[in-house]
């Protein structure tokens, strides 16, 4: 994997990292929980045949301000900033997990912005029969195991690269997990359902079998309420951050989402 | 030096088998193991606990606040210290205290407070903490990446509403009130003393020191695991430039007095125990959501030996056997002269002018806590009361009115008697 190009951008005064690779008609990509520590192998798929672009959000690797931000209305304008200073208008946007709750968001308060939506198992809907798992109320260390089907490689994902103090990267990953927290203590309802009829859009959803933060079954209900075409993509084997789990079948469903 | 005695109100029927059988003490505790007419009679022990302390001549009597646990039965200690407030009439009371951040508006403690101020005729101290991860962000549902700059908004909000001569608006980040102006104020001015209780952080320290606050120290762990954060402590007030006056400190100590060492070994044991291996019993899920500690206090946690060893003094999980408990000093046991003499040590060696006791814990029986209170007030107290006063003066302590112009409850006298 060769690295990406990176700049930063301005959120609010704060900075916020962009990664960018591959050429030809742009996509955008806003990472889940932990963020993006690392370039990953679904990324390196879409860049075969995109400029693939993730800005990080406020608070997860690469950005900080998270704690500037108060509310959802906040994080969603925190997010069209971040997308504006990237170049993004009228396009295919990614959003994975926390990231996906904002690229729902963003599809639904500005829906002109998004031409063609990807959600990989976003929170902000609340199914009472099946509440999402408390990510914060784990036993220290299972949270790898929660999030991820594949652990081991969540850890080499998340592990400090060369260069970094151990002691300073958990700091960071920490304020990754803080970020999240921020956004969606604690139930993960950021009430979206009652937007979600704004999305027009042609949305895939995407969705691991063996997510155990949110049921598959959330799948149904993001396409229940989505105005525009969706299209559901179930990954075997896969966790909550499907992407990371299962790069090369979240690669072909996404590139040939519907549109 | 002020000696006050400390309640937690915990439930003392917690089964033998309950760190083997049951998930935690706190959050999720089992609902089925609280007995409401067990608790009524608690409640009113405890109360009686609490009021005699007050009468056999400790300097206050101490309350505080926790959610959902069950070592600690006060998710309102304002509702225990009105009452109290009544039933007693020159100890100092000490809400140690309520936990800003939930309240909402914050107005409703500087109301509270001001009740209780002045129900009591002046005799209230207001502790502000900021609560545990396990009260605030898991019990409570607050956010741990907002509580405490919420807690800090709160704080000036309430010294505000408590001050400020005029009706004001106040807009703030999390509250926006366009009408300020509590009824009662309270009646010690400017304000009742404000203590803060607290873990080790430096920022912590810092604002204390910058506002002239007491700053608290409360943890189980006893003496020997306090040291360290107490000497970080003294150390950030020289660096600041502040007298080593012990009364800007507060810290908490389990006791318990007896005739002879081997009565108290005896008497002891079982509440102690009850207390380190069901009361600590807590799940680990629920110690460390993410925010809860500032980055600046995780940068300091790795490097400085302050803070880990107040980390460790946090880390719960119970189950320390009687052995530890007395050789780490968690329980400090003894006849009244060695209890007497343990404890001078420790005041001087910590420099701590507010020792805050917990005769009460665990199990124990109201009979043995008041036996424990007794012979500490009769035998141990009057040997520790001059410590420090020769030298330093308290100025974080109530000054309620002057005691002919307070007021005893004055109860009607029914028909018959009154004619």
């Amino acid at each position: 994997m060769s690295a990406p190009a990176e700049r930063t951008v301005l959120v609010n005064g704060e900075r916020c990292r962009v990664w960018e690779k591959g050429s030809g008609a742009p996509i955008f990509y806003l990472a889940g929980l932990s963020g993006l520590p690392r370039w990953t192998p679904f990324l390196d798929r879409l860049a075969e045949r995109h400029r693939v672009v993730a800005p990080s959000l406020p608070g997860f690797p690469g950005a900080t301000g998270h704690d500037r931000l108060d509310n959802l209305l906040d994080w969603v304008a925190a997010t069209l900033d971040l997308l504006e200073g990237v170049g993004f208008e009228g396009g295919d946007l990614i959003g994975a997990s926390v990231g996906g709750t904002l690229a729902a968001e963003v599809a639904a308060m500005a829906p002109r912005l998004v031409r063609r939506l990807v959600l990989i198992a976003p929170f902000g809907l609340y199914d009472k029969g099946s509440p999402p798992i408390d990510l914060w109320g784990q036993k220290p260390g299972a949270l790898p195991g929660v999030i991820s089907a594949k652990p081991d490689a969540f850890a080499a994902f998340t592990a400090p690269p060369e260069g970094i103090a151990p002691a300073e990267w958990s700091i960071l990953m920490n304020r990754a997990n803080e970020a999240a927290a921020r956004l969606l203590w604690p139930l993960g309802d950021t009430r979206l359902e009652r937007r979600l009829h704004r999305i027009r859009c042609p949305t895939l959803i995407l969705w691991g079998a063996a997510d155990q933060v949110l049921a598959p079954s959330y799948a149904q209900r993001f396409a229940a309420g989505i105005a525009g075409k969706t299209r559901i993509v179930v990954l075997p084997g896969a966790g909550h951050l499907a992407d990371l789990d299962a790069p090369d079948a979240a690669a072909d469903a996404a590139l040939n989402a519907p549109g | 030096m002020k000696l006050m005695w400390f309640h937690l109100m915990p439930y003392t029927r917690l089964p033998a088998d309950f760190r083997q059988h049951h998930n935690s003490v706190w959050v999720d505790i089992d609902r089925s193991l609280f007995d409401p007419a067990f608790a009524h009679r608690l409640y009113n022990e405890f109360m009686d606990e609490l009021e005699y302390a007050g009468a056999a001549g400790f300097d206050a009597i101490c309350v505080n606040e926790h959610h959902a646990n069950g070592y600690g039965l006060m998710p309102s200690p304002n509702l225990i210290a009105s009452a109290l407030a009544r039933r007693t009439s020159d100890t100092a009371i000490c809400v140690l205290g309520n936990s800003l951040a939930l309240y909402n508006p914050p107005t409703r403690v500087a109301e509270e407070m001001a009740m209780i101020d002045c129900i009591s005729g002046g005799r209230l101290i207001a502790g502000f903490p900021v609560g545990t991860p396990m009260d605030t962000c898991y019990a409570y549902g607050q956010n741990p990446s907002t509580l405490r700059a919420r807690y800090l908004e709160a704080h000036d909000l309430i010294v505000e509403a408590w001050t400020r001569p005029e009706t004001f608006a106040f807009n703030g980040r999390y509250n926006q009130l366009r009408y300020v102006n509590i009824w009662p104020h309270p009646l010690q001015k400017p304000h009742p003393p404000i203590w803060i209780p607290g873990g080790g952080s430096v920022e912590t320290w810092q604002w204390c020191a910058a506002r002239d606050y007491v700053y608290c120290y409360l943890s189980y762990f006893g003496y020997q695991a306090g040291r360290e954060t107490m000497m970080g402590f003294w150390r950030e007030m020289e660096r600041l430039g502040k007298d080593r006056n012990p009364y800007r400190a507060g810290f908490l100590q389990f006791v318990g007095v007896a005739e002879s060492r081997e009565e108290a070994m005896r008497l002891y044991k079982e509440p102690a125990e009850y207390f380190y291996g069901r009361c600590l019993h807590v799940d680990s899920r629920y110690v460390n959501p993410p925010g809860y500690n500032s980055e600046a206090t995780q940068r300091a946690r790795v490097t400085s030996q302050v803070a880990l060893a107040s980390q460790r003094a946090q880390t719960f999980g119970g189950g320390a056997s009687w052995e530890e408990i007395l050789a780490k000093g968690f329980v400090i046991i003894g006849s009244p002269d060695e209890v007497a003499a343990q404890l001078k040590q420790v005041a001087t060696d910590l420099n701590v002018g507010h020792l805050m006791l917990l005769l009460q814990f665990g199990n124990m029986s109201r009979d043995l806590a008041g036996y424990n209170t007794r012979i500490f007030a009769e035998r141990v107290l009057p040997q520790l009361r001059a410590l420090f006063d020769d030298r330093w003066e308290d100025r974080w302590w109530p000054t309620p009115l002057p005691k002919a112009a307070r007021v005893a409850p004055q109860p009607f006298l029914d028909r018959a008697a009154a004619e």
